[in-house]
């Protein structure tokens, strides 16, 4: 089993390779590899997007490279091939982001990225630092965790989802903040599994094993 | 609920932890990843790696410590010291940092805040201002180690700093710095209230109500300490639970 962590040139894949490269070792998950050819992408098993960066520059940067959207859809949408986004590779699953400028995502979850608007102005934006959890509905990726459970946020942006039975998990920072999603084959998380310590391995640990 | 950070900090020369680290069990405790690991289960929320050396020639040495580190620890990892350019940034990255601090560079050149975080967003960029108190209520930067002053206002400059797109700033009293005095309040609290992103309180830590009162005395959204984890005057799970005595919010 081929998983590939898509390269695009956005932020920091190396933990995010170290992590899904450890449990997989340790959940006899088959390979992990990072890479941006399309030809791998379109034949693997199981596809992460991550993201770091404002949503038009990482928009931008994806589309950018010949063939690999195109790649990502052909295992996504055409073969089913479970799919994780990750922070801004979660917020491009959305219809539209607003980050600087009205930017189109893949419209795979119907919603919105705006951003954070905590209803106590003292707040501070971005969202940085560990949050809980709270679970709205039962799913294979969040098998093992409950609410409560803390994970690492960074980010000035969320996703407004159009349908709540998108929205599997949220956490509160001065009123809701979407935290993970999901539909069908393809699940989000707006925090960084990688960087989550143990609740964050047991969800790439999920993630490596579900068949949706 | 957002979780107050507490971030023990590691001051790397030549590869290895220059202030002494006592744990009981370290194989090595002047090998920054035994001490990052060890941190990790303590439950500390970041780690930060400060290179206070940090010539061109030592850079290989940082980038290995933080592969090294992000092999093993799956936690933010924060690296600073002689970060220049955005290309700096990107090997830092690259190498396993989830986030990088820029100092001198960004005092002598804000626009080099800007230049990153268009690059690489503003979340994993981080502005070490270090300030002296110069006259009651007014703290001027400085840079070199606390040894060259710039006649720039810190206020000012963190306001700058915000704007240019730095997601976080690591605020350093050159005044507490090693003094064990606590941190210095009114400036963190000035700092805290001129920008809409979370300031770090680092500087001057020598009891647990010092980590307290960066919170909510100063506004501090994290606080850094380096010697009272190192030499082993309190734990993590110690601070963690005298922080919560108090009513801060931490992560269990």
């Amino acid at each position: 089993m081929l998983t590939v962590i898509v390269d695009y040139d956005s932020g920091n894949l190396h933990s995010a390779e170290k992590a899904f490269q450890r449990i997989a070792a340790e959940t006899d998950a088959g390979q992990v590899i990072v890479t941006s050819d399309p030809d791998q992408v379109a034949g693997a098993d199981r596809v992460v997007l991550p993201g770091d960066g404002a949503f038009p520059a990482c928009r931008d940067a994806l589309f950018a490279q010949t063939g690999l959207f195109d790649a990502i859809e052909q295992a996504v949408t055409q073969q089913a091939r479970p799919f994780l986004g990750i922070c801004v590779g979660m917020q491009m699953m959305a219809t539209t982001g607003h980050e600087y400028r009205p930017t189109p995502g893949f419209d795979w979850i119907s919603g919105d990225i705006r951003l954070i608007k905590p209803d106590n102005p003292n707040m501070k934006v971005p969202h940085m630092g560990w949050n809980d959890l709270i679970i709205d509905q039962h799913h294979p990726i969040v098998d093992g965790i409950k609410t409560g459970d803390h994970v690492y946020f960074v980010h000035s942006y969320h996703m407004q989802v159009m349908h709540t039975r998108d929205m599997l998990a949220h956490a509160d920072y001065g009123g809701p903040i979407t935290a993970i999603v999901g539909h069908e084959n393809r699940v989000g998380m707006q925090f960084h599994p990688e960087k989550s310590q143990q609740a964050g391995l047991r969800m790439i640990a999920n993630f490596l094993k579900w068949r949706p | 609920m957002l979780k107050t950070r507490i971030i023990p900090c590691l001051d790397v020369a030549d590869g290895r932890v220059v202030k002494g680290v006592n744990f009981v069990d370290l194989i090595d405790a002047g090998d920054p990843v035994e001490s990052a690991r060890a941190y990790d289960a303590a439950g500390a929320d970041e780690l930060c790696f400060l290179d206070i050396q940090a010539t061109h020639e030592n850079r290989g040495t940082m980038y290995d410590l933080a592969t090294r580190t992000a092999e093993q620890c799956f936690m933010p990892l924060t690296i600073g010291g002689g970060v220049r350019t955005p290309d700096d940034v990107r090997n830092l990255l690259l190498a396993g940092a989830d986030k990088v601090s820029f100092n001198s560079a960004a005092v002598a050149d804000p626009d080099v805040v800007a230049r990153a975080a268009d690059r690489f967003g503003s979340q994993c960029i981080v502005v070490a201002i270090d300030a002296k108190t110069v006259a009651p209520g007014k703290w001027e930067i400085f840079t070199h180690g606390g040894r060259k002053s710039t006649g720039i206002d810190a206020v000012e400059f963190a306001k700058t700093v915000a704007t240019k797109g730095a997601g976080e700033i690591l605020l350093t009293s050159m005044d507490r710095d090693g003094t064990r005095a606590g941190f210095n309040i009114p400036l963190t609290r000035a700092i805290s209230d001129a920008v809409n992103i979370p300031v770090i309180a680092s500087g001057g830590v020598g009891t647990l109500d010092h980590l307290v009162e960066g919170v909510t005395k100063g506004g501090a959204s994290a606080v850094l300490a380096a010697s009272i984890f190192h030499f082993g005057d309190f734990t993590i799970r110690q601070a963690k639970d005298h922080m919560a005595a108090a009513g801060i919010p931490v992560r269990p």
